[in-house]
């Protein structure tokens, strides 16, 4: 028998989808703590506001992240979520578990807190919903003594570094994301456990344009492989997929009948900088057009591939729409070899992050910071070029403050002629 | 500076400021002449002292003197008399 009536959450176990309520109740079964967790939420629900306090002082010896004090603001009424705290575990690069880590994980979260996770979290950590204080050093210790892991970033720190799954099963993958990632983890300790920044700070890494962990929309920095040669070519296969020999897109869209595969219509037109040409026999890309989108190769698998000279792209000042709205990365520079140690990387990073720390508000992502003082000032401290790419679009910002430095031949500039001609 | 002086300074800082959680960025008022980054290697060993103490929503991270403002009993609603 229930603790708690809950008719505005049993409302969100009908319909199709898998509930989290239903997980809870579940869960209540043999973690009784739960069933105030369910009271709360739908006292929550009816008092339209959250009965969680806002944050807390709580974490483990020698960190400042990784742990996100929950207090109820009704402790008598819920004691069994008094203290709810929110772990976050630093996730391997690429998600790859063995079956007994997740067991080890589990058999522990199941004795030090209430059992429930959320397998991932946006910024990538497995989180461990729910745990008492005086367990925290506990998991902490078995976290990192047993089970060889970390905990995650939060507040303002530098967060948990992710990637997609790159080379490891993907052949779209033009860099080793899950390296990158790993490695950048671990330059990054300091960062990521004692809080000095401004505010979040996200480093994410996808192993081609195709961007599946959305670097371009939700990092701080983003790493993302590309190629600066041209698109290798497989005319045959081409030829395969006109024919309908080859499966297009590799299958995905499968399952209805889109009619026969039609290459104007479905490669070449929708190529979005049209760089694409196919006259019946041969398929051409004018490659010094061509935006690396993936379009034709998501399409094409078989017969177009990457070229092979690979790197990265590096996008700067994304985020989600919390505080200030969202906002899309620039790119701020085009391509850059991705070799370990990653050095020239790490160097970028490093003066981004320090303009960043000097010249931030409280709560302003980097993102933020540069529209601020403008694309100009970031890329001084940067030290990089202006490239077309960082024009919003043509005209949106046509007042440029050159200096004589950046004039091929500088200029003369007699100040006192000048006031001559035009007197105050 | 000397990273003891430095702790002095930014606990004097910390100590006379009328808000009971200040930004890890306005803890560099305490000393303007040095980087953050030495700001940040004296506040991390007085979080290690225990003599600052973190605060954090999960998001946004503030650093307190221990003991000052709410207390870690007193968001467990343990009220001390
Ligand atoms: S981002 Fe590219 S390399 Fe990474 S998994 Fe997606 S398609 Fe593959
Ligand atoms: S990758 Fe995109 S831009 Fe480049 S040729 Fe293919 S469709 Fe066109």
């Amino acid at each position: 028998m229930a603790k708690f009536e809950t008719p505005l959450l049993d409302d969100l176990e009908k319909g199709p989808w898998p509930s989290f309520v239903t997980d809870i109740k579940r869960q209540a079964k043999t973690k009784p703590e739960l069933e105030d967790l369910l009271g709360q939420l739908e006292l929550s629900y009816k008092d339209k506001e959250t009965h969680w306090k806002h944050g807390g002082i709580v974490g483990v010896f020698g960190y400042g992240g990784g742990v996100i004090g929950r207090y109820s603001d009704m402790p008598e009424k819920f004691p069994g979520v008094a203290h709810f705290h929110t772990v976050r575990v630093n996730q391997p690069s690429g998600l790859y578990y063995s079956s007994a880590y997740l067991r080890q994980i589990m058999e522990m979260w199941e004795r030090r807190g209430s059992g429930l996770t959320n397998m991932h979290g946006s910024t990538g950590d497995m989180v461990l919903l729910g745990t008492q204080t005086d367990q925290l050093e506990e998991i902490f210790w078995e976290l990192t003594h047993d089970m060889n892991t970390d905990l995650g970033g939060s507040g303002g720190n530098l967060r948990t570094p992710s990637c997609c799954l790159g080379m490891s099963r993907c052949e779209y993958a033009c860099i080793d994301a899950q390296n990158i990632c790993h490695d950048m983890t671990q330059t990054y300790q300091d960062e990521l456990h004692r809080p000095a920044f401004p505010y979040k700070f996200k480093i994410k890494v996808s192993g081609c344009p195709n961007d599946c962990v959305a670097a371009i929309a939700r990092s701080d920095f983003a790493i993302i492989g590309t190629w600066r040669d041209d698109i290798r070519i497989d005319q045959a296969a081409v030829q395969g997929y006109v024919k309908g020999e080859l499966t297009p897109n590799a299958g995905a869209h499968s399952g209805r009948d889109w009619g026969k595969f039609d290459i104007v219509k479905e490669v070449i037109n929708l190529c979005p900088t049209k760089c694409m040409s196919w006259d019946g026999n041969a398929l051409k890309i004018d490659n010094k057009e061509c935006t690396r989108c993936m379009h034709c190769i998501n399409v094409m698998p078989r017969a177009l591939r990457p070229g092979v000279e690979k790197g990265c792209s590096i996008l700067c000042g994304a985020k989600a729409p919390i505080l200030e709205g969202q906002r899309l990365a620039t790119l701020i520079v085009p391509f850059m070899k991705m070799e370990p140690p990653y050095d020239e990387c790490k160097e970028l990073l490093n003066k981004v992050l320090d303009w960043w720390m000097e010249h931030g508000k409280n709560r302003e992502r980097i993102g933020e910071l540069i529209g601020r003082v403008g694309m100009r000032e970031f890329l001084k401290a940067a030290e990089l070029k202006a490239i077309p790419q960082m024009v919003k679009e043509p005209r949106s910002n046509p007042y440029i403050f050159w200096e004589e430095a950046d004039v091929p031949g500088g200029w003369e500039r007699d100040l006192a002629a000048f006031r001559k001609k035009h007197p105050l | 500076m000397d990273i003891e002086e430095l702790k002095a300074k930014i606990m004097e800082w910390a100590n006379k400021s009328t808000k009971p959680k200040f930004y890890f960025k306005d803890m560099g008022k305490a000393a303007p002449e040095v980087g953050l980054r030495e700001i940040k290697k004296a506040v991390t060993a007085l979080v290690q002292e225990q003599k600052l103490e973190l605060w954090s929503s999960g998001s946004t991270s503030m650093y307190g003197v221990k003991g000052k403002g709410l207390t870690e009993e007193q968001q467990m609603g343990k009220h001390e008399e």
